[in-house]
């Protein structure tokens, strides 16, 4: 009923994954990275991850209003 | 009142400088967590229009697709306790935890899809007292439906406390504002788009519980070696087994020995709970077919399966993790020896768990050993792996995963109290529109009497432990109910009202007469005076209290119906096993039959006990 889920759920995540992409670009070699996520920038690399999945989503979306 | 407020201030002031390692959100934490506000409340906004009759409201007019009504029958059971508990009990217990899922969970949801489903849905039942009133009669509905109502309503308000207190120890959050905050996103957005709205944000909410702890599974292994670098780190084997250990209640931390944790868990607490409870029976009622209504506990299953892995394991690891600047220091030392000889974060604590505090702001003992707080186990990991902006995630992973279990016993309330409380005795012959309307006026009244439960809970603790104990006891002897209610057409009205009953009763007196090894008589049990039994944990004794209650209510509900009359079979017709038509599923392929369903999980199921044993 009503509208397709997977697009707010999509619009969420892909813009999540634009903020931490954002702000993990903005700190690259912070020293927040070496004290929490073991020297890794994980705000970018997740970052990807959601807004691919965010995409994913947006797409499936897409395909189902076009049957 | 005033002296209240001195000692919540001095002792919040201790806790707080008792964690030195005091996460600082910034904006971008906020940003995120406030995003996510604004999603679910505009999903509220915009699924109002949809809300037009009392069906759409309550039941989601009966056309949620089967992979969503899965996802929110997980979501909606996924609430503070478990996220938190879980990470607690596996920094307890470790891997054996696993068992509240793999045992405790998915053999009862895969049964209730595929045998029980075809009674909840095809006798067009609104919720689950209503199959009881169809099935048996009134006085059964009206018992199971008060009790349900009450105890729903309580849980969202233990739930509320322990996000509040969680959020205030965790960020310094003042805790009325927290979870005054919180439920008036759920009041909205359930007062607005029902239970459509409860579910699609139940779906939200289970991606970002995924999404936020996959990266916390990730940084913590990489930490701390694998999961053999847990295992060395962990040095007790049977923290890292998870039937091993259970030939004896003394070989395994829990204190259970196979027998009482298959027959107590696995049967009937698990089943009671995924079988009868309305909060999760609900989300498969919304269902928008016979098929899909079935297949939806089974769907759930398959996360629910991983789930160990998101909860458990980072409670694990907090008990042997260390900081990064102690990490570098003991590099050169053998991994063993560091993690044994360290005091970690907090004196007193093991790995990042704090232990707990009293109000001078020394370690609590008992028995001469520190009381550790093992729920601050998954929260101390968000704080340590996560950086700015992850935190958000995190953070906002955990506040969905309490908002998604507060959401789901609002909209149980809602409808047990408008159908089978205001609508059986109250007011019967209203229009469709009023009963709406008294849907919506009861998320507001549920919601308050949450919080008023959430309060109270904070000044008397011990009313929590009261509290679950007598949900323990109405929900044991549930499921010996339903099931002889939906395989024997032989049982009547009497016979479940009586065996509901006695089984409570039988609950009660269990427990009354039974102690956990090292306890006083009280709210842990022993309180009608001699002690029969002592059992070696409390988590033995909550197991065969329920064995009792089941056996109990099973018994007399059996000779109470062959005493009382049968009720004519025409009027049984698709509420009981052999007086229903076969589900038809001829034009189904393979992945849309639910039995196949089942079968796959079953054997994913057992692969997964294989290679934990």
């Amino acid at each position: 009923m009503g509208f397709d889920i997977r697009m707010p759920i999509g619009m969420l995540f892909s813009l999540f994954g634009m903020l931490l992409l954002g702000y993990g670009a903005a700190t690259r070699g912070s020293a927040m990275y070496e004290e929490h996520s073991l020297g890794v920038n994980m705000n970018l690399w997740w970052g990807v991850v959601l807004l691919v999945f965010g995409l994913v989503m947006l797409a499936l979306t897409r395909l189902r209003r076009k049957q | 009142m005033v002296w209240f407020a001195v000692q919540l201030v001095i002792r919040t002031n201790e806790l707080l400088k008792g964690i030195h390692v005091r996460p600082e959100p910034h904006l971008i934490d906020y940003a995120i967590i406030l995003l996510y506000f604004a999603f679910v409340l505009g999903i509220g906004f915009v699924l109002k229009k949809y809300m037009k009759t009392s069906t759409d409201f309550f039941l989601s007019g009966r056309s949620i697709p089967a992979w969503i009504a899965g996802l929110a029958f997980l979501s909606a059971n996924l609430g503070a306790q478990e996220v938190i508990g879980m990470g607690a009990s596996g920094a307890k217990y470790g891997i054996s935890t696993s068992h509240f899922y793999w045992i405790g969970a998915v053999p009862a949801m895969l049964f209730v899809g595929v045998f029980m489903m075809p009674f909840y849905y095809g006798s067009r039942a609104r919720s689950v007292p209503e199959y009881l009133k169809l099935r048996f009669d009134e006085k059964t509905r009206g018992f199971n439906a008060i009790s349900f109502a009450v105890m729903t309503v309580f849980s969202s308000g233990v739930s509320m406390y322990a996000m509040g207190k969680l959020l205030q120890l965790l960020l310094g959050w003042n805790f009325t504002a927290a979870i005054l905050i919180s439920a008036l996103i759920v009041l909205a957005y359930t007062f607005l788009g029902g239970l459509t709205s409860a579910i699609y944000n139940e779906v939200l909410q289970f991606f970002l519980i995924v999404m936020g702890f996959i990266p916390l599974v990730y940084l913590g292994l990489r930490d701390v070696g694998g999961w053999d670098g847990l295992k060395v780190r962990i040095a007790n084997d049977s923290m890292v087994h998870s039937w091993k250990y259970m030939g004896h209640s003394s070989a395994n931390p829990m204190g259970v020995e196979w027998f009482g944790m298959l027959m107590g868990l696995a049967f009937v607490l698990s089943f009671g709970y995924w079988c009868t409870d309305f909060l999760v029976v609900q989300r498969a009622m919304a269902a928008d077919s016979m098929t899909a209504a079935r297949r939806t506990p089974v769907i759930a299953a398959f996360p629910k399966m991983v789930f160990p892995f998101l909860v458990i394991l980072p409670g694990m690891i907090a008990g042997v993790a260390t900081s990064s600047k102690m990490h570098d220091a003991s590099a050169k030392e053998s991994v063993v020896a560091s993690t044994a000889a360290q005091s970690s974060f907090f004196t007193g604590g093991k790995g990042i768990i704090p232990p707990k505090y009293d109000p001078a702001g020394k370690p609590v003992t008992a028995n001469g050993k520190v009381v550790l707080d093992y729920d601050l186990a998954t929260p101390m990991m968000l704080v340590r792996y996560f950086p700015s902006g992850l935190l958000g995630l995190g953070l906002c992973a955990l506040i969905a995963s309490f908002m998604s279990g507060m959401a789901g016993n609002t909209t149980a309330f809602n409808t047990v109290w408008t159908y089978d409380i205001y609508q059986s005795y109250i007011n019967k012959t209203a229009s469709d529109q009023h009963y709406l309307w008294m849907g919506r006026a009861s998320t507001i009244f549920g919601l308050a009497i949450s919080l008023m439960a959430a309060f109270v809970a904070k000044e008397f603790n011990n009313i929590l432990d009261v509290l679950q104990l007598v949900f323990a006891f109405v929900n044991a002897p549930l499921f010996a109910t339903f099931m002889l209610g939906m395989f024997w057409k032989r049982s009547t009205g009497h016979g479940a009202f009586w065996g509901l009953l006695g089984g409570t009763v039988a609950a009660a007196t269990h427990y009354g007469l039974t102690l956990p090894a090292g306890a006083v008589p009280g709210v842990k049990g022993g309180y009608l005076g001699p002690i029969l039994h002592v059992y070696p944990s409390e988590m033995a004794q909550n197991f065969w209290t329920a064995i009792f209650a089941w056996v109990g209510c099973f018994t007399l509900t059996v000779v109470i119906s062959l005493l009382t009359a049968a009720r004519p079979e025409q009027e049984l017709k698709g509420l009981v096993y052999s007086l229903t038509a076969k589900p038809e599923e001829g034009g189904l392929k393979w992945y849309q039959k639910p039995a196949t369903l089942a079968l796959i999980v079953l054997v994913l199921l057992a692969g997964l006990n294989v290679v934990f044993w």
